[in-house]
């Protein structure tokens, strides 16, 4: 079989003069774990930046040389690459490891090279807009020069709109998926419970769990928690309803009797393996933090001129209830209001949140309709 | 007086509304369904079109053509633009099923410069022996539906257009009345007997300055 074939590189950057963070804080160095598929043109301009949520990676399609047979590709595979909706042989995907995540990028588990050990919690509090400009960094070494397209869902979904706020100039166009220009209540309550279910862990020890044991059951009702908002009741319904794990009677105790239960532990036990606990109180806190609203507003090309117009396509999910429908139209109410040319669509999906990642034939005719008409 | 003849591969009531729209103008197009005028005036005449549709799949299917459609409800999703966005905002075959035509017609004139309105032509000859021979609402190939299942919830008719028009404001630019077969790519203009003998009526309209 032809499998595509990809490699993670790193960038390391901000060694001599450190990072300017937004907090007011600066980070140094910085390094950005990525992946490239596809050449950048002479023009530089047929590159699309691929921006990850917040639990993903630079990993975005294809294998590794070093992958099992079994191995699953990149979490966009069904998306990206040769003869795909976005087409590799025709543009430059790139996708960069968020800053403050541990999938190779630096951030808290990282080692502070001052202290000669990990960050923990004196890493410097993070901004969506920290992140973007580490991506920018990353941009500019690679000598791309604009952007044809900057595609990301949920919180990558708020890095494709700090993009269009901060450089609005080199973005051709951009497509937020099931994403916000802010957090709702509902949505900082439900980090706020992943954050609390981790610091509540006695192994968290303020953050400082690199050289003993993990506060593992925190991170993995974190991310319990967080499988439940990126589900749907109907889903929910439809994939495990009340039918029992591997039983026909309830065990009148605490097993995991219903497959839900049994599905979300496991799903908590597999973060566990990969993710770091720190990382994810950083990036929620991003998260929580990122408002972009009046920035849109104030940015288009009503004010900006036409340097700032981009060709925007907003995409949300029916069943979505963690940044619901009603949110991207505000977001394309905002972008209308500032004359920036957008189309809006919402996909028919009982997938819940997590529907962008799940292979299905629209996004993809969509998003190779919607690039086939951006011209750099 | 002449019978133009057109054919084009869009259908002949788009076209004639097409024929309208100068070069370079920027576009509104409401109830755009699959996208068939815009993509022909992006193509043919270079406009800047969006497209508003209310059926998602056909507001994907636009998308997907690489129009720029939202989906959405016409009737709010016209409150957002910036005044004096469009040199055109075309209402084809839409207004017979908007619920408040006098309210959404104000807000168009904040937004566009002028207005193309189409609409089934109800005092057609067709329509009127419908319910005069058979007295039953009428049923035609422009009018495909019964009473009860009809999306249409206004019927048209030209001289009641005029008036409307004159009602809400507008000045009437242009008046082409057509004969055509609903989905047909060619049919022809009326120049005579057009209250009786035009299948749709198509109007170019615009506020006094």
């Amino acid at each position: 079989m032809n499998r595509l074939i990809v490699e993670k590189e790193f960038f390391t950057f901000a060694e001599d003069e450190p990072m300017q963070l937004d907090s007011g804080l600066t980070l140094s160095p910085v390094t950005i774990a990525w992946e490239r598929i596809g050449e950048l043109n002479e023009a530089g301009d047929n590159a699309i930046l691929i921006t990850h949520a917040f639990s993903g990676d630079s990993h975005v399609t294809g294998y590794y040389t070093t992958d099992e047979k079994d191995e699953k590709p990149g979490w966009w595979d069904y998306l990206i690459g040769p003869g795909r909706a976005i087409d590799t042989n025709k543009y430059c995907v790139i996708c960069p490891n968020i800053l403050g995540s541990c999938m190779g990028s630096t951030g808290p588990a990282s080692i502070d090279s001052a202290r000669k050990k990990p960050w923990a919690l004196d890493f410097p509090m993070l901004t969506i807009g920290d992140m973007v400009k580490a991506q920018k960094a990353l941009v500019d070494h690679l000598g791309i020069t604009r952007l044809r397209a900057v595609i990301g869902g949920s919180v990558g979904g708020m890095q494709v709109l700090e993009w269009c706020v901060r450089y609005p100039a080199m973005v051709d166009a951009a497509v937020p998926i099931a994403t916000t220009m802010r957090h709702s209540a509902l949505a900082i309550a439900f980090n706020e419970i992943a954050r609390q279910a981790i610091m509540a862990d006695p192994h968290w020890n303020n953050g400082s769990y690199y050289d003993g044991e993990h506060p593992s059951m925190g991170l993995a009702i974190a991310r319990m928690v967080g499988h439940v908002t990126y589900l749907s009741d109907e889903a929910m319904r439809r994939k495990f309803g009340r039918r029992l794990q591997n039983k026909k009677e309830f065990s009148f105790g605490f097993d995991a009797d219903f497959q839900i239960e049994s599905y979300l532990r496991h799903q908590g036990t597999k973060f566990v393996n990969r993710f770091d606990a720190n990382s994810l109180l950083y990036i929620t806190r991003a998260a929580d933090y990122f408002n972009a609203a009046e920035r849109l507003a104030a940015c288009g090309p009503l004010t900006g001129g036409p340097e700032a117009a981009i060709k925007y396509l907003v995409i949300s999910y029916s069943t979505d209830w963690l940044y619901p429908t009603y949110q991207s139209r505000e977001l394309v109410h905002t972008l209308k209001r500032s004359s920036q040319n957008v189309s809006f669509v919402e996909i028919e999906s009982d997938c819940g949140h997590d529907a962008f990642l799940i292979p299905e034939p629209t996004l993809p005719e969509l998003m190779r309709g919607f690039l086939a008409g951006v011209k750099p | 007086m002449t019978n133009e003849e057109f054919t084009d591969k869009i259908r002949f009531d788009l076209r004639t509304i097409a024929e309208k729209i100068p070069e370079g103008s920027s576009v509104l197009d409401l109830g755009c369904g699959d996208g068939d005028l815009l993509a022909w005036l992006c193509e043919h005449r270079g406009v800047r079109g969006t497209g508003i549709e209310m059926s998602k799949k056909k507001a994907a299917h636009c998308i997907s053509r690489g129009l720029s459609v939202l989906q959405g409800d016409l009737n709010n999703e016209v409150n957002d633009y910036p005044d004096n966005s469009f040199d055109y905002v075309i209402l084809s075959q839409t207004l017979q099923q908007v619920y408040e035509p006098a309210q959404l017609l104000h807000s168009l004139s904040r937004i566009g410069r002028r207005v193309v309105v189409s609409f089934p032509n109800f005092s057609h000859y067709g329509n009127r022996l419908h319910l005069l021979l058979k007295g039953e609402a009428p049923v035609s190939e422009e009018l495909p539906y019964h009473w009860y299942d009809t999306p249409n919830i206004r019927v048209i008719t030209i001289p009641d257009f005029r008036r409307f028009a004159r009602d809400v404001g507008y000045n009437i630019v242009e008046e082409i009345s057509i004969k055509t077969d609903p989905a047909a790519t060619c049919g022809k203009v009326i120049h005579w007997l057009k209250t009786l003998r035009a299948t749709y009526g198509i109007y170019v309209i615009e506020k006094p300055a």
